[in-house]
């Protein structure tokens, strides 16, 4: 990686020259008078749809149902709105601009539903029951035999390869299920922050495995 | 998937990947790359292998492909 690293992979979409209908949002949102008063009411209802549809997806998944659903999607309707006009000067025709306007919702509603969890857990963010692991990697009751000595490694390089930030981290995500940007907001910190810790701690945590050989050598995957 | 094997996926990790902040950066152009049927996965190895760990990333823009696909028909 590495996260945050410096390998930048650029896609080649062309940058110069826009679409004809992301020209003609960009003049229109950088304009003044009703023609923009139009077209950001256009992109608020475009952006409401989404964001509904969105958190239709999500839905099933999430512990949120009804009203409550509804109003997140309006609320991040809103926000993405705020976010896309005081960034308009960022879009540089890489994509049509309703994608990367739609960017902007898709990443509110998925903060926003962060921030129920937070506000909402499900389990404490702090608690440590190290009972549900197998059950998280859907390892079978039946043949506890052949997989306790694998998990008690793994609780063992838990404790003493890991950095107080990264256990803290890998036992949230991993053990209690908190959803990563639930734990971003619980930390103060940032998606790709709280990803890279977690990426280290992996990396850590296999390495450890392999060289008391419950897990195989190391190799890149092909796919 | 077994145990071992979920295990084993979880805890790899794929020096390619690009980590979140890029992928977040650039989501909308690998989206509409994907829409339009570009082989994303073989020209962005690095996002394609964030997309593969990252759940959160992998939400967004499986949202992001959702809307263009809904918008599209």
């Amino acid at each position: 990686m590495v996260p945050g690293g410096s390998g930048v992979e650029e896609p080649t979409a062309a940058a110069a020259g826009l679409d004809a209908e992301s020209a003609q949002w960009l003049r229109l949102l950088a304009g003044t008078g009703p023609g923009r008063e139009s077209a950001l009411e256009r992109l608020h209802a475009m952006l409401v749809r989404i964001a509904r549809r969105e958190v239709a997806r999500r839905g099933p998944r999430l512990r949120v149902t009804g009203p409550e659903l509804e109003d997140l999607a309006y609320q991040a309707a809103a926000d993405a709105l705020i976010a896309i006009t005081g960034k308009l000067g960022q879009f540089r025709g890489e994509s049509r601009f309703t994608t990367w306007a739609y960017k902007f919702v898709i990443f509110e509603v998925s903060a926003k539903i962060g921030r129920h969890f937070w506000r909402h857990p499900a389990v404490p963010l702090d608690a440590e029951d190290w009972d549900r692991l197998p059950d998280r990697f859907g390892f079978d009751p039946a043949h506890q035999a052949e997989w306790r000595d694998l998990l008690g490694a793994l609780h063992r390089a838990v404790d003493d390869k890991l950095t107080a930030r990264q256990r803290a981290v890998f036992i949230a995500i991993v053990l209690n299920g908190v959803p990563l940007d639930t734990l971003v907001i619980e930390l103060a910190s940032n998606r790709n922050a709280i990803y890279k810790t977690l990426f280290d701690a992996r990396r850590k945590l296999r390495a450890a495995l392999a060289a008391n050989g419950y897990l195989p050598g190391d190799c890149l995957r092909s796919s | 998937m077994n145990g071992w094997s979920e295990l084993d996926e979880f805890l790899r990790t794929d020096p390619r990947d690009v980590g979140c902040a890029q992928a977040m950066e650039m989501m909308h152009i690998y989206a509409d790359l994907v829409a339009a049927g570009a082989p994303v996965q073989e020209r962005y190895p690095g996002f394609a292998a964030h997309l593969r760990s990252c759940g959160p990333c992998a939400e967004d823009f499986d949202g992001l492909l959702a809307a263009l696909r809904d918008e599209a028909n």
